[in-house]
Formats: C-alpha cells, structure tokens, sequence
C-alpha cells in the first residue's frame, strides 16, 4: 500500500510542476531533480557525501551504542548506579544537541571530531536511558531461576539480561538513528567540506532547488534503509521475540 | 541432605512500620521426602520458599542445609517458580541445559543430561521447541527438567501448577507424584490447594495467614497406589474437608 502513497505524492508532484503554475526556481519537476541527482552521480560528489555523512553517523553513533550499552545495564541491574546517574543525565538530555555546536567547535576546530561528537552526545544519553528501561523490566524470575541454578552475578547479566533485552535494545538503536541523521545534517549545515547537508546548504546559495530536492530524498532512502537494516536484524538475531 | 528451618521469623520494612509475615517457623526435611506447606494467600508460604532458596534473608532464626547455613541462592537447592521462568530465546533443549552450563559442566555431560531428563519429563520431541510454542503444562515440565538437570539436594515448587488449568493441573499431579516415586527426588512443594498437597506429601504443614505461622501438621498415611482412585476415596475427602474448614476458620477469624 505504501507505494501507492509515494506514487500518488509522484503524479501530484509531476502534474503541478508539468502545469507551469508554480515558478521552476521553487518546485523543479521530478525529471530535473533526477538528472541533477545523476549529473552529481557522474561527477563523484553524490558518493563523496554520501560517504562523509554515512561515515561521520556511524562513527558516532558506533561510539554512542557502545558507550551506552554497558552503562544503560549497570543502571538498570544496580539501584545505586542508577540513583547516581540518572538525574545527571535526564538533565543533560533535555539540552538540544546542536546547542554543543559552538563549543564543540571551540574544543574540536572544524574537523570531523566535534561533527562525530555532536551525532554521540545527541543520540547516547537516549540509548542508555532506554537500555536502562528494558533492563528494569527484566521479569525477576528468570535472574532468581539463574541463581537458584547456580548463576553468580556476572553470569547473571551475560546469560539473562543481555539476551532479554537485545530487541528493545536493537529497537531503541533503530529509534535514536533518526536524531543521528538529524545531527549529522545540521552539523554539515554550520561547518563542512563535504556531506549531504553541506551539498544542501550550498545549492541554496545557487538557488538550485532541483540539488536541494536530491539531497532530501537520498536523506530519506538511507534513512529508510537504516531502518529496514535494523528491523531485519531483529527479525534474524531474535525470532523468538516476534 | 538434612534440610532445618528453625525459629524463623521474617519481616518487611524497618522501624514502626515493620511487618510480621513470618512467625516463628519450625520444620525439617530428610532425603526422598515430599513435604507441602499449605496456606491461603498472606500466609507467607512463598516467603518462606524464597528464604529457604536462598533470594531473601531470615530476620531471625536459622535455615540449614546438611548443617550450612543458608548464605544465597544456590544450586543445592532447586527452584520452579509458578510460571514466566523459561528463557523465551532458548529451545526447551539449552532451558534443560542452561544450568549446567552455569556450572561449567563438559559438553558432553550437558547434551547427555540433557537428553535424559527431557525424556524424564517426556518431552525429547520437543527439545528443539521455544517456550512459546509449548503449552502451560509443557513449559512446567521443562522447568522441572532443568531443575533437576542442576542436580539439586532439593527440589522447591512454589505453585508450579497454580496458573494450569483443573485438567492439566490433574495430570500434572499425577507426574510429579510418579517423578518423585521414581527418581527419589527431595521436594517441597507450596500450595494452596490442599487436595493437592494432600495426594503427593507425606507430611504437610497448614499455615494461617498475618503473621504467618505453622498451626497443624498432618502426615498423610494414605494409600497412594492409584491417585485417581485416592481422590475420591472416603477417607481422603473427610481429611481435605476438614482441613479446608481450619483454613477457612483461619481467614474467617480476620475478615
């Protein structure tokens, strides 16, 4: 049924721009948008973007999952940890991410650091709470049918909590990407060589609305893709949760 | 195994507004005994479980398994809880062998203790299974299996067939009854049914509810040849009328 939806946004698209009502400079029609998207195809920058801007998400967000994960479970398994973290970072969480900017530019310059960094603060604060929660929900039976088994502490997370939460913790992965390609454009947008933001905010200064219309839908196909990704590995890595 | 609980007490918060919910427990427990604790819920029975597993502590009083005191939880002392205890991701195969694995136990030793007890269970068809494509009675039974596949002195049942239905609870009865006859195996069972407490201990303690305490033992010298024939016989269901009617007097008294 979706793509009866995105044909018909298509055909509306095409009719409007076709009828000449609404000036070229704002609404490009789809076959300009598809030769400006070939035309930065074949002269290598559509690839150059695309790598810098898929590179900087993963590096981030890579540091983000990573850093989370033990820290979301030591929340969730221990009160004190808990106690101790959490109003910290339900604090620094309701600071929007791209407020960091000008200071991570300060810190880091304008290389790739402060452009990673914003993608780790804006997404890790999010994935450790939500990690936390699915640790918390962990039903007690199955840790105390571990210890009665003869399971000891560490066991007890490596055999029953981790395997418990992979999908709400694959899920809430799926989730917070969306803010990382969020960040990864607006930081491209303030300071960038290359990216798919920067390509954006350079097309506006040439008015060329087709290469603004091309940077958006290849935003929303990886986006798209991510997601279709991560929902995949859910399905294969825990059959049993579906 | 000797299995002591003596003189425990057991309350619940701090200060003025502690709570009584264990008075002065007293009971012991040898090797290939079955023994049940009956109660009506707020009698405390299951906390009394959780202490002897080890998952809480005694206020007062001791808990001894062959002399050693009782520390935490261990395998010694073998836990199924009334349900949600299988591991959803695990076939009911690697539930049966996720103990011994915890133990460190050889590979070899773990598929083959495996394998004998699921067939102790009667489910070798269905070790490649997940927990939710087995039945409630199905999913007990490898609860059972992995229990016992820790090699547990004892064996703590804690409402294992409290959320089946009255046939399959039936059934199930009569399984762990011909279970214990035939593997030896030490248990305590905690129930609130007292039929059911009645057809498979040889020993059980009534307990009354706030605070929580032991009121009557009785041992069950009943003819456990046929089950299905015990429950209906005469003597069988004057016991369990009578005893319902202590029960029932324990919870009148405070309604």
């Amino acid at each position: 049924m979706g793509i009866f939806g995105i044909l018909a946004v298509l055909l509306v698209w095409q009719l409007i721009a076709g009828s000449g009502l609404v000036d070229k400079l704002f609404l490009p029609s789809p076959e300009a948008v598809v030769k400006a998207g070939s035309d930065q195809y074949a002269r290598g920058i559509l690839i150059k973007d695309l790598v810098a801007s898929v590179g900087r998400v993963g590096a981030g967000f890579a540091l983000s999952a990573l850093v989370s994960l033990p820290i979301g479970i030591a929340m969730g398994c221990s009160r004190v940890i808990c106690q101790l973290l959490e109003p910290l970072i339900g604090l620094i969480r309701y600071m929007p991410a791209p407020a960091f900017i000008p200071l991570l530019i300060i810190y880091f310059g304008l290389g790739e650091e402060p452009k990673v960094l914003l993608i780790f603060i804006g997404t890790v604060f999010f994935n450790t709470l939500m990690i936390m929660d699915a640790v918390k929900f962990v039903p007690s039976e199955l840790r105390e049918t571990a210890l009665t088994l003869g399971g000891k502490g560490f066991q007890i997370v490596t055999q029953v909590v981790a395997p418990y939460i992979a999908p709400q913790v694959i899920d809430a992965y799926r989730i917070n990407m969306a803010s990382a390609w969020n960040l990864v454009i607006v930081a491209e947008l303030v300071a960038a060589n290359e990216g798919l933001g920067k390509r954006i905010s350079l097309a506006q200064r040439f008015l060329r609305t087709d290469e603004i219309f091309v940077g958006l839908i290849v935003i929303g196909l990886i986006g798209l893709a991510i997601d279709l990704g991560f929902r995949l590995l859910m399905r294969r890595a825990c059959a049993w949760a579906n | 195994m000797h299995l002591s609980i003596s003189g425990v007490s057991k309350s619940f918060g701090d200060g003025s507004r502690a709570k009584l919910v264990l008075d002065d427990i007293n009971f012991e427990l040898d090797s290939g005994e079955f023994v049940a604790l009956v109660g009506s819920s707020g009698s405390g029975k299951s906390t009394v479980m959780r202490l002897i597993a080890g998952l809480e502590r005694p206020s007062s009083g001791t808990i001894t398994v062959d002399g050693n005191p009782v520390r935490g939880p261990g395998s010694d002392r073998g836990m199924v809880f009334q349900k949600y205890s299988l591991y959803p991701w695990l076939s009911a195969a690697d539930n049966v062998a996720f103990g011994m694995r915890l133990q460190g136990r050889s590979r070899s030793e773990v598929r083959e203790r495996t394998g004998y007890f699921l067939e102790v269970v009667g489910l070798q068809d269905a070790a490649n299974r997940l927990p939710r494509e087995l039945s409630g009675g199905m999913q007990q039974r490898v609860a059972i299996a992995r229990a016992l596949a820790a090699d547990p002195k004892v064996l703590l049942l804690d409402e294992p067939f409290g959320a089946l239905d009255l046939q399959i609870r039936e059934s199930m009865q009569e399984f762990l009854f011909l279970l214990w006859e035939r593997t030896g195996l030490t248990a305590l069972l905690i129930t609130h049914d007292i039929e059911e407490a009645l057809l498979l201990a040889q020993r059980v303690h009534i307990m009354a509810p706030r605070p929580g305490r032991i009121v009557r033992t009785v041992e069950g010298e009943l003819d456990r040849s046929n089950l299905s024939h015990l429950r209906v016989s005469t003597p069988f269901l004057e016991l369990r009328e009578e005893l319902a009617q202590q029960l029932r007097s324990l919870d009148g008294t405070l309604v």
